[in-house]
């Protein structure tokens, strides 16, 4: 008996949650998205994924060689890699397919996690990191987007042909659905956008399966309400009011709708902005948070050069997670001065 | 009906309280060889005035309190003195002890005790009997009870605030003894209200222990004395003296202060208990309720124990175990104490014995830090303890400082969620004592 019992400081017994099941359930529940987009856009996307865990475990299992630590199964790595997978588009031509992921997964591991010390002290999300390396490095093939795998789905994204729709454009769309159909030969519906049959990156084109995965993890509390809620509310309220505007509709009159179907926002409000690591630590923080993806969002949806915005949304506001960190804290119980003076 | 609560932070751990007890059967059995720490209280240990080979009466005296912050100590038992020996207690720190074996006859047990009417004793005379009687505070914290209900001169008490909240999963050693002993714990507040004269008396609970309160309200109206039971949220750690006084009477206790700072006294319902027990019926401590439970023991219950009773025995009490258990734990899971043998002897102090199970404790191993954000939710006291965690490990002791460590009161409630595994009441004692030293040093 003796040798057997534990001696420990209090608390004495655990929730039961760690490291390991928070990783490990994140990269199930995003399993769902990825079966959709093996089987819309063909075998190819699966290596792609495969390539950039493989990779990612690689770069983490050479990490560990160094720091002499032993991270590789804590499911870190295996997620940076899926999400960097998730996060690619389903082809690329040549040899592509093996080097873009692989430098986004190495860039991700190495530079914006490695560097700064491991797990838990990156700044960036790792997989966002990772992601704009390479868009920014082999732009051309991260704008490929030629997967026409069904019926309705051709070319660019469906926030792709939308802003290139609306340029010098002068028919009656009044909404981006309908102009979407104007500019393409085959029609899609709000129907299709929530299912996935349209073009985007290999993981975010369901918005069904990503919800199922996020619900999961919601009940499991591993992502919290108080980002997803502030960033989606932030986003819609935003749309509604401006995006009108570019139809010629007026203020008030954005298609939400449309919007929190395309674009990898599902993928990106569940999934990437609320990783923990590089959200802010506090409730109130986390909401201050979710209100600048979400503002932030939609200013480079609707202004910005590039269609999309959601990762870069999120990477600017990881920046800046530190400052309202020190300005988001929560008060000292039996410090209030005002209440004090007041007895 | 609106329960109240503390308004930030806390957590809710599964409750387990499935021990069992009988009304007939609440005594364990005698230990017929009890071994008494002289250290079992916050402040100078005990000075033993028994020597090896003495013969000593049921209840009493072997252990002189010294100065102002000590307690008596009594023996349980009648017997003889066999040995005198340093003992580890609970918490790991060691203490000189009385070992006793069973020997002559029980003056006491068993035989109907009379009961001495108080009314007619002064605040000075009754607080003196508590002294000698060697009350201490039963929540854990052990205080010396004489020496909290000595009001500085000229203060005026407004509230008296007994804690039965009882938040820690697994006990239920206050909730038995408010179900069986209501008239007593009645008079026992009758006596604190001489003593004290506080405007109210609020006795606070969890809302799992409706039917405690029920009671005792009721027992209240029938003896016509004037205290109100306040149902809680079941949330822990609900019982910390700061977060009930906040629920109850909504003011925070500033920092560094004590309760009396807004006008409470804080006590223990076991303690009134004791109190009872010590005016009324001539006893010293030298019993109390304990909670016997965990996956690993066979059938959980609560009993009657007399200190001195090793952990094992009442294992056994308990049916013994059914598994290897993973760490077996004096006091309740979220702040007590994990022992390395079933040797160490219950004192005034000890609420619960727990043998938990491997799959119950849900240990793993440590990470890095998530920044999750789960300590700080879960922290009753506003702190950061991702921040205060990583600021001790840096020796960054004054931003810790500055950051509050002093203000953590060791809950646990941050650690029991965090992911990472990291021991962070650990950290936060470990860098409070190093600054406590530092100070000294000064
Ligand atoms: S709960 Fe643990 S992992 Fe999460 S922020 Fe706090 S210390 Fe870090
Ligand atoms: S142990 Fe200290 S830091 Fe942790 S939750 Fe309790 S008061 Fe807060």
């Amino acid at each position: 008996m003796k040798d057997k019992l534990v001696i420990t400081s209090s608390p004495q017994f655990h929730n039961g949650d760690s490291t390991l099941t928070v990783m490990w359930s994140v990269s199930l529940a995003l399993i769902p998205a990825l079966v959709w987009g093996v089987a819309m856009f063909g075998l190819s996307s699966l290596w792609i994924v495969l390539v950039s865990i493989v990779s990612a475990t690689f770069a983490e299992f050479i990490l560990n060689k160094i720091y002499n630590k032993s991270s590789l199964w804590d499911g870190s790595a295996f997620l940076t890699g899926l999400l960097i997978g998730l996060n690619m588009p389903p082809q690329m031509p040549g040899l592509a397919w093996i080097y873009v992921p692989l430098g986004a997964s190495f860039f991700a591991i190495f530079i914006v996690k490695g560097a700064f010390g491991g797990l838990g002290n990156n700044w960036m999300n790792p997989a966002l990191g990772g992601r704009v390396f390479v868009f920014f490095s082999w732009t051309k093939h991260m704008t490929v987007w030629e997967v026409p795998m069904l019926d309705g789905v051709t070319g660019a994204t469906p926030l792709g042909a939308v802003k290139s729709g609306l340029l010098g454009y002068s028919g009656s769309a009044n909404n981006p659905l309908s102009l979407l159909n104007e500019v393409r030969d085959n029609s899609i519906s709000y129907f299709d956008l929530f299912l996935g049959k349209i073009g985007g990156s290999i993981g975010e084109v369901s918005a069904l399966l990503l919800l199922v995965g996020a619900i999961y993890l919601i009940i499991k509390k591993i992502i919290r309400w108080e980002i997803f809620a502030s960033y989606l509310l932030t986003f819609t309220v935003f749309i509604w009011i401006f995006d009108g505007t570019r139809f010629g509709n007026g203020l008030f009159t954005g298609d939400i709708l449309f919007h929190l179907l395309s674009g990898g926002l599902i993928l990106g409000v569940f999934f990437m902005a609320t990783d923990m690591v590089t959200s802010p630590i506090s409730a109130k923080g986390m909401i201050i948070y979710g209100i600048g993806c979400g503002f932030l969002t939609f200013l480079f949806r609707v202004y910005g050069a590039n269609p999309e915005g959601v990762s870069l949304a999120i990477i600017v506001m990881n920046i800046i997670v530190p400052i309202i960190n020190r300005y988001s804290k929560p008060r000292l119980f039996g410090h209030n001065k005002k209440e004090l003076e007041n007895e | 009906m609106k329960l109240k609560s503390f308004p930030k932070g806390g957590i809710h751990p599964p409750h387990r309280k499935n021990s069992m007890y009988s009304k007939d059967d609440l005594n364990a059995t005698i230990p017929s060889i009890a071994i008494i720490p002289l250290s079992q209280h916050i402040g100078a240990p005990a000075k033993c005035v028994v020597k090896v080979g003495d013969i000593v009466k049921e209840e009493d005296l072997i252990g002189e309190s010294v100065g102002f912050v000590s307690a008596n100590i009594h023996t349980p038992i009648p017997g003889e003195v066999i040995e005198i020996k340093d003992v580890y207690l609970p918490s790991g720190r060691v203490s000189p002890a009385v070992v006793i074996e069973t020997k002559g006859e029980f003056t006491r047990l068993g035989k109907p005790l009379e009961v001495s009417s108080w009314e007619g004793l002064d605040k000075s005379e009754l607080v003196d009997i508590i002294k000698r009687q060697g009350i201490v505070g039963l929540g854990g914290a052990t205080f010396p009870t004489h020496v909290k209900l000595t009001l500085p001169e000229g203060v005026e008490l407004e509230h008296l605030i007994i804690n039965a909240a009882e938040c820690e999963p697994y006990l239920s050693s206050d909730h038995v003894l408010m179900l069986e002993y209501s008239k007593e714990i009645t008079t026992g507040l009758k006596i604190l209200k001489k003593i004290l004269d506080p405007k109210n008396i609020y006795v606070g609970m969890e809302v799992n222990k409706k039917d405690a309160g029920e009671l005792l309200t009721n027992t209240f109206k029938e003896e016509s004395l004037d205290a109100s039971v306040v149902l809680l949220k079941n949330k822990y750690p609900q019982g910390a003296e700061k977060n009930l006084v906040r629920a109850i009477i909504g003011k925070e206790i500033p920092s560094g202060k004590l309760p009396l700072s807004v006008g409470v006294i804080n006590l223990n319902v076991s303690t009134v208990y004791a109190i009872y027990e010590a005016v009324c019926l001539n006893r010293p401590l030298v019993e109390r309720f304990v909670t016997i439970a965990g996956g690993a023991v066979k059938k959980p219950g609560v009993y009657r124990v007399r200190v001195g009773s090793t952990a094992k025995s009442l294992i056994e009490e308990c049916g013994g175990l059914i598994e290897e258990p993973s760490k077996v734990i004096f006091g309740g899971p979220m702040m007590g104490f994990t022992v390395f043998d079933l040797d160490v002897p219950i004192t005034k102090g000890t609420s619960g014995i727990l043998a938990l199970t491997k799959k119950e404790v849900n240990a793993a191993k440590t990470t890095n830090c998530l920044k999750c954000g789960r300590c700080v939710d879960g922290c009753p006291m506003g702190l950061l303890p991702s921040k205060l965690y990583k600021l001790i490990d840096h020796n960054k002791y004054d931003e810790a400082l500055d950051e509050g460590l002093n203000d953590c009161v060791e809950c646990g409630s941050c650690a029991y969620n965090c992911p990472a595994h990291l021991f962070l009441v650990q950290q936060f004692r470990s860098g409070k004592s190093i600054v406590r030293r530092s100070k000294g040093a000064k």
